[in-house]
């Protein structure tokens, strides 16, 4: 991915590292964080395929497979990292994708002609139809205060059940061709279309976590939700403007879904939620809320992507590499326990 | 004495069945530390956040500078001037101790960045090491979280938060309960800075020899009413805590 060093550079704090205490004691941080450690794992499991299968691994062409079989999916992690960091969560994104997908096709069908006006009526039908589902899973979680976990349950059934209701069960076809032969499989430089698309929504999402208000606020939600709204903020407002940019993060994915497969996946995606959190999660961001970084989300959808092509090309049962990342996602989320543990034994003395 | 800044009456709030106030009494002036005492679950904690918007009264009035006014949320009581150290801190803690002192106000960059809501991390945290060289708090690493803190420069950091907005009134609730000797002659000597540059100052502690010291005024809550006031210079302490316990005949009762 192009975008990671650029990532990094712009979560460093610029502010006071001429200090070379504050260097050291920034440094001590950024070792025992989580991200550093998978991201080191990360470099470990693409060292290791490289060293058992060069030839075939290390390729330009392996990668650029790899990134855009990740791509959907590293665009629902980044909205699923700005939840999570809340102290939410999103269960709905994989069928919020798939509505998304059909409303798009539905609208480009209904319109006719192939061109690019009824694509882009279709996009953009589609990405308001996953922006409201987030919308609606925002209102509810703030207003009717019912726990994110129900509620994104809850338009899970929702969402896919609607999809199902208005294709009747079949996936729609016959997009515009056009769509599928520029977004879908396009490229530019050598960079598919749909890796620019996730690379850009990756950069935009951590520089909006880390360097704006906005990024500010989702912190101090997830960390304390009163001491935020004692601190004048408006803790509702933002959170539905967070579950509502997962909704949204969701359409998109589903966007560049249709593109790619020129069809609507219905099938495809029950399993999507799980992905985006097991990558959050590995990526370092806690489910407690107040911690997590873009930037260990994109290492966090990669160990799996990458771990999945390796086995592959070793001729490893592929299946190895769900059991894997089962259990690198309990020690990840081990670690953060021990963490805690240790501060709550601080916070008492 | 001049008109009172912030005048409540007849404070009334329950929970569940609970009645933390039956129409509690509360004045404080400008430039001066008013000490607000009582045993606990007197009631203190609860006047407080009702006067800073953080919970909304059942019945009763309040007045600011002689109008009367309604404090609906936190946001209504900054733009009146008030502060509050709650006695739960309030602070985020995993954010660092500058993001705390300038939560839900932070410095955005100028230009198109600040528009696009970018943060000023920079000059926040050049703002909040002067906040914390002026109360004397030294950490050794302002980056670290909140949580990593000692108890006592957490304290130090949700005071050092209310003394750097405050215009009119500043609350603090307990705010030496967790500091050591040192920290809390820095608190103190802030308390009197703040109480001296015109502000009011309410003052909640269980530490009479230092209500003693600081206050002017002292207004004493008992079961959720205010059954006495004292000017500090005219009373003692053995008074003061015997109208906290109840001690104190019902003719006292102001
Ligand atoms: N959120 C709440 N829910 C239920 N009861 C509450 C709540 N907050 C306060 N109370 C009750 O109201 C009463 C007054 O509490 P409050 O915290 O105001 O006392 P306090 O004077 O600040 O005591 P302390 O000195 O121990 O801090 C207590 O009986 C308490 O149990
Ligand atoms: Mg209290």
């Amino acid at each position: 991915m192009s975008d990671l060093t650029e990532v990094t550079a712009a979560d460093e704090e610029p502010a006071e590292a001429s200090e070379p205490s504050g260097v050291r004691a920034a440094l001590r941080r950024r070792l025992t964080e989580t991200t550093t450690w998978t991201f080191l794992i990360l470099l470990g499991i693409v060292a290791g395929f490289a060293a058992l299968r060069f030839q075939q691994f290390a390729t330009v062409f392996n990668f650029r497979n790899i990134a855009a079989d990740a791509s959907g999916l590293l665009i629902i992690a980044v909205g699923m990292t700005f939840v999570i960091i809340t102290a939410g969560i999103d269960l709905s994104v994989g069928s919020v994708l798939v509505f998304s997908g059909v409303i798009a096709a539905k609208v480009m069908l209904a319109i006719g002609g192939g061109g690019w006006g009824a694509i882009a009526a279709g996009l953009v039908a589609g990405l308001v139809a996953g922006t409201a589902w987030g919308v609606v899973n925002g209102v509810l979680v703030t207003k009717a205060r019912v726990p994110p976990l129900i509620v994104t349950l809850g338009t899970l059934g929702m969402a896919l059940g609607s999809a199902l209701l208005i294709t009747g069960g079949i996936d729609v076809r016959g997009v515009p061709l056009q769509l599928t032969t520029t977004i879908g499989i396009g490229q530019l430089a050598g960079v598919p279309y749909v890796v620019i698309i996730a690379a850009a929504v990756t950069a935009v999402g951590a520089v909006t976590l880390s360097m704006t208000r906005f990024g500010r606020y989702t912190y101090a939600i997830g960390s304390n939700a009163e001491a935020a709204r004692r601190a004048g903020i408006n803790v509702d407002r933002h959170l539905i403007k967070v579950y509502a940019l997962s909704g949204f993060l969701a359409g998109m994915a589903g966007m560049v879904s249709l593109a790619r497969f020129a069809t609507t996946t219905i099938g495809g995606h029950s399993t999507d939620n799980l992905a985006a959190i097991a990558a959050v999660v590995l990526g370092g961001t806690s489910l407690f809320g107040g911690i997590g970084t873009v930037l260990g989300t994109v290492v966090g959808v990669f160990i799996p992507a990458i771990l999945q092509n390796g086995f592959v090309i070793l001729g490893v049962q592929p299946f190895w590499q769900q059991v894997a990342v089962g259990a690198v996602l309990i020690i990840a989320v081990y670690i953060d326990q021990l963490k805690r543990r240790a501060q709550e034994r601080g916070e008492r003395r | 004495m001049s008109e009172p800044l912030l005048e409540a009456s007849g404070i009334t709030k329950s929970f569940a069945g609970v009645r933390a106030l039956r129409g509690a009494d509360f004045a404080v002036h400008p430039g001066e530390v008013a000490a607000l005492v009582g045993d606990n679950g007197a009631g203190k904690s609860t006047l407080v956040k009702i006067l800073s918007g953080t919970l909304a009264p059942d019945g009763g009035e309040i007045r600011f500078e002689g109008r009367q006014v309604a404090v609906p949320n936190p946001v209504a009581a900054r733009e009146l001037g008030i502060e509050t150290v709650y006695q739960d801190l309030a602070l985020a803690p995993e954010l660092d101790p500058a993001a705390n002192l300038f939560l839900g106000r932070e410095l955005v960059r100028p230009g198109l960045l600040g528009k696009l809501g970018f943060l000023d991390k920079a000059a926040m945290r050049r703002r909040t090491n002067k906040a914390f060289a002026d109360l004397g708090i030294g950490l050794q690493d302002t980056g670290a979280m909140v949580a990593n803190l000692s108890g006592g420069q957490r304290q130090s950091v949700a005071v050092s938060r209310a003394a750097t907005w405050v215009s009119k009134v500043v609350f603090m609730d307990e705010p030496t309960a967790a500091l050591g000797v040192v920290q809390s002659a820095h608190v103190r000597d802030l308390i009197r800075r703040v109480r001296d540059s015109g502000i009011a100052v309410v003052l909640i502690s269980h530490n009479m020899p230092e209500v003693m010291e600081l206050a002017d005024r002292i207004e004493v809550l008992r079961l959720g009413v205010r059954v006495a006031r004292y000017q500090a210079a005219d009373t003692t302490m053995e008074q003061v805590i015997a109208a906290m316990t109840g001690a104190l005949g019902d003719e006292e009762v102001a």
